[in-house]
């Protein structure tokens, strides 16, 4: 069976020759580059754009503004009619006559290469009137606060509560009371590939061809359908080799739009690939916030309630299509998610302000979410003067406590809490380990150990865009093809970024229907040729994309063994499908192939009335839940140097539930790499601003990520708990290792300074930061 | 633009062009030889992503100008004979996007030349001046271990 098996991924064999086929690697006839002029103020009146030197260089064919665009592009405000009250301002593909973030494009200028673009782009004159900037939340909402967006009354974009009990009679009956107050700084997804674009139109048919590095191109076709008034079918999105993704490329980007707009303007293919700085400055960013939160105990240890502020913001705008609300919607609704309370009050709220805008980036709110309520535990378990761990597994859900809605509103099915805790214990020796580190303080050397426990909402529900508005499939459709010659080609909704969603739904396909699994082809990222799907995001590939390719290639098998049982004067039930034969217990008919070659050159074999399509469609949405849950432990060790406030990471471990497994190296290799994207949060990267809200981190050199040098080995381990919500059983994992990493890291930090009586709560724990928190500076 | 003429050798294929004098080698490599395996993702020379061979060292193709390498040998991923590395990564998924993967081999593939037996530290340090986003870098440390290992005699 090939569910199940880790077996490598096809793709992966060409990226290994050098011969992959990302957008910059692509060329056609004709084609021009793009380069932006960006706004080098946070905040700023465009008072004139002289472009008349630009526009005489040579090589330079177009520098376009918003003037020249205004009327071959529409302007969008991101909406959530899940949130009527957010404040969505209206947003344009050039700024107009204000920026409101520094990197924010002014013009585009389009030139033979893309260096005479931007020796162009330098060229353009634009008169600023700076305005003042406002960089931190806070200060963004004091009354007196300069304001972005004119219309409105203030900075403030949205505020909720979210209740469920008492938490003020909790807190007065509490025995103890742990509260700390934690600042998550902004940071950006940072893929190798940065984002590029090539549009093509063709005005004689109306018709945009996008080549795209992005991870859901009917998103995009719709988009790009709306926004320049074409017929959706016209639009086409061709997403090839992506070169990571990470949430960072789900969005609609202006810059990406203009390149669009360029392209039908001037009926010439348009190229625009963003470089490392254009990415710091204007990608998405993540987090940026602020929390402060307490947790109430019983005097003998049990979670009574939490008590959550979160004070974040968007950005300038809000993110389209999917607004900026997530994070601080997640970390409303899943802190302390694990832990069985009855007590809870969440607020959040989220202000404007101006650095670029807050968009989903791998696990959306999770870590915080996490690293908050993981964070309040110790520092209870430290006044309860009980042991962490077993604070932890004395207050998690379990066994009959599911199926829960949770005071958050999140609708658990089952999580498996004590199993993984149980397991991580098992193979990591924590009294073993508490020795060394007794041994090693006693020379002035500082380790630390760090538990997270992490829920993970993962495959999202039709509801939330649905409801919201937004043209975003989370519904998933599978079309199988059992072509003449007997292999089989399947077309896909969800997308591939190296993450292997391809080869999992190979493997659904091959093991479903019973064939090889050379014998399945699976073909991703093309609106044209796909059908409407949602792409990959939030962890849905496998268990959505999964299931429809389930149930396509079971409808599909269904198929050939009636002609099979058709043509051999059998029972259909008798018969099956192994490795591609078609066999009634261990006598071999006859195989796929020839049942695919009488199928499609000699159908009049078959009797009418027998179910005879050898192209099939299937699909799978979920019904009446928001999320599919899996859930996790993480523990770190780390070394503190406390002389340089430098943190080793040591060893990092994993157990996770994503449900039934359909690659365990995949899954494997996805929690390791979303463990080390959330060690660098946690330790390294971090967008600093100055207070006139200048990039201060605009390159590697500034903005560190982790490498190889500096990162642990890393331990995953599985318990698999398959949902009973579809038949393949599958949760999803993707996000999983960042959702817990930067609470495990922070717990292990204040864990090895906790004897010099210091605490920490701000991410990334730089030197500087740790020196501070030590005393030392 | 002052432009000038280069000639070197490419992959084993003499070639001769006029380029920019400010062009860098990884875009001449890749946009006018059209040897797109090696990628652009900073241009400052700090994350690995253009790393090529020139005279038998590897170097940044985004820090090198095209006309630095008159004269030189160049080799880039799609013409080193890489059997055993490429096998091991694709086996044990020691990569994801594969966007770094071009530059990791070739750096895997000059440390396994200068040091045939290295200890796992000794390939992440190695490595540290290509940045993954995807892998976490273990599965590509696990390669590189693996072929050294199977490299002895």
């Amino acid at each position: 069976m090939s569910i199940g098996a880790g077996v490598p991924r096809d793709r992966a064999k060409r990226l290994l020759g050098g011969r992959g086929r990302f957008v910059d690697d692509i060329s056609m006839p004709r084609l021009l580059h793009l380069a932006f002029v960006r706004s080098p103020y946070a905040h700023a009146r465009i008072e004139a754009i002289d472009c008349l030197a630009a526009r005489a260089l040579k090589g330079v064919v177009a520098v376009l503004t918003a003037a020249e665009i205004s009327d071959a592009v529409a302007s969008w405000r991101a909406e959530h009619k899940l949130f009527p009250t957010m404040a969505a301002p209206e947003q344009f593909a050039l700024a107009t006559d204000v920026v409101r973030w520094q990197g924010e494009a002014v013009a585009a200028v389009v030139a033979e290469s893309r260096a005479v673009a931007e020796d162009g782009a330098e060229l353009v004159a634009v008169a600023w009137a700076e305005l003042p900037a406002v960089v931190d939340a806070k200060d963004a909402l004091a009354p007196d606060a300069p304001r972005l967006h004119d219309h409105m009354d203030g900075n403030l974009a949205y505020t909720a509560e979210i209740a469920a009990g008492d938490t003020k009679a909790a807190f007065e009956r509490a025995g103890h009371v742990a509260e700390e107050h934690f600042r998550f700084h902004r940071h950006t997804g940072v893929s190798l590939e940065p984002r590029g674009i090539i549009a093509e139109f063709e005005p004689s048919e109306d018709r945009l061809t996008v080549h795209q590095s992005h991870q859901t191109p009917h998103q995009q076709q719709d988009l790009y359908a709306r926004l320049l008034g074409l017929p959706e079918h016209k639009v086409r999105v061709i997403c090839p080799d992506v070169g990571g993704a990470f949430g960072l490329k789900h969005h609609l980007m202006a810059d990406e739009l203009v390149a669009c707009v360029a392209a039908k303007l001037l009926a010439r293919p348009i190229k625009y690939i963003a470089d490392r700085l254009e990415s710091f400055l204007a990608d998405v960013h993540c987090r940026d916030h602020e929390v402060t939160a307490r947790m109430a105990f019983s005097a003998s240890g049990d979670i009574l309630a939490i008590e959550v502020d979160d004070l974040f913001n968007a950005g300038a705008y809000g993110q389209y299509p999917r607004t900026s609300i997530a994070e601080g919607n997640q970390i409303s609704r899943l802190t302390g998610a694990p832990y069985g309370h009855e007590h809870y009050r969440a607020n959040l709220t989220m202000a404007f302000l101006n650095k670029s805008i807050l968009g989903h980036i791998r696990s959306v709110g999770h870590p915080i979410a996490c690293a908050v309520a993981e964070r309040l535990i110790d520092l209870g378990a430290a006044k309860l003067g009980l042991d962490p761990i077993e604070l932890r597994r004395r207050n998690y859900l379990h066994g009959d406590d599911f199926p829960r809605t949770s005071v958050g509103g999140i609708e658990f099915e089952y999580l498996s809490l004590r199993d993984c805790l149980d397991k991580a214990l098992a193979m990591f020796d924590v009294p073993r380990f508490r020795e060394k580190q007794a041994a090693l303080r006693a020379k002035g050397v500082y380790q630390g150990l760090g538990i997270a426990t992490f829920v993970e909402l993962t495959a999202i529900g039709p509801e939330y865009y649905g409801e919201g508005g937004q043209h975003i499939s989370a519904q998933e459709t599978c079309q199988i093809r059992l072509e003449a010659s007997g292999l089989v080609r399947c077309y896909t909704g969800a997308t591939d970024q190296g993450q292997g969603i391809d080869t999992g739904v190979q493997q659904v396909v091959a093991a479903t229907l019973g064939v090889p699994l050379e014998a399945v082809e699976v073909v991703s990222g093309d609106s044209a040729l796909c059908p409407v799907g949602g792409g990959s995001w939030g962890s849905r590939g496998a268990a959505l994309a999964g299931e429809a390719a389930l149930r396509a290639a079971a409808t599909l098998r269904r198929n050939v063994l009636s002609i099979a049982a058709s043509l051999l004067q059998k029972d259909p039930a008798d018969l099956d499908i192994r490795a591609g034969w078609v066999m009634e217990a261990a006598t071999t008919h006859m195989s796929v192939a020839e049942i695919a070659r009488i199928g499609h050159f000699q159908p009049y074999s078959i009797p009418d009335g027998i179910a005879a399509d050898l192209t099939v469609v299937e699909r799978y949405a979920s019904k009446d839940r928001l999320f599919l849950a899996g859930n996790g432990i993480q523990l770190a060790t780390i070394e503190v140097d406390v002389d340089s406030g430098i943190v080793t990471p040591l060893r990092h471990l994993v157990v996770h539930d994503c449900g039934r497994i359909l690659n365990p190296m995949l899954v494997r290799e996805q929690i390791r790499g979303g463990v080390v994207q959330g060690i660098g949060s946690a330790l390294y990267e971090e967008l600093r601003y100055d207070n006139g809200g200048h990039l201060l981190t605009g390159s590697f050199a500034d903005y560190l990520v982790p490498m190889a040098g500096e990162m642990p080995d890393i331990d995953v381990a599985h318990i698999e708990t398959p949902t009973a919500t579809s038949q393949l059983g599958v949760k999803g994992a993707g996000e999983a290792g960042t959702a817990g990493a930067v609470g495990a890291i922070l717990n292990a930090v204040n864990d090895a300074i906790a004897p010099l009586d210091a605490t920490i709560a701000e991410v990334p724990v730089t030197p500087p930061r740790l020196l501070k928190a030590l005393g030392r500076i | 633009m002052k432009t000038r003429r280069i000639a070197l050798t490419v992959n084993g294929e003499t070639v001769e062009r006029e380029v920019p004098v400010r062009q860098n080698l990884v875009d001449f490599l890749r946009h006018d030889l059209g040897f797109t395996g090696s990628h652009v993702g900073c241009e400052q020379g700090a994350c690995g992503a253009c790393t090529v061979v020139l005279d038998d060292q590897t170097v940044r193709g985004c820090l090198v100008l095209a006309v630095q390498a008159d004269g030189a040998t160049v080799e880039t991923i799609e013409g080193v004979q890489l059997d055993d590395l490429r096998a091991a990564f694709h086996r044990l998924n020691a990569l994801q996007c594969g966007f770094c993967t071009p530059g990791m081999l070739l750096s895997a593939r000059e440390l396994l030349r200068d040091n045939p037996n290295p200890s796992r530290q000794q390939i992440r340090d190695y490595l540290s001046g290509n940045f993954c986003r995807c892998t976490g870098y273990q599965a590509i440390v696990d390669a590189v271990e693996t072929v050294a290992l199977e490299r002895l005699p």
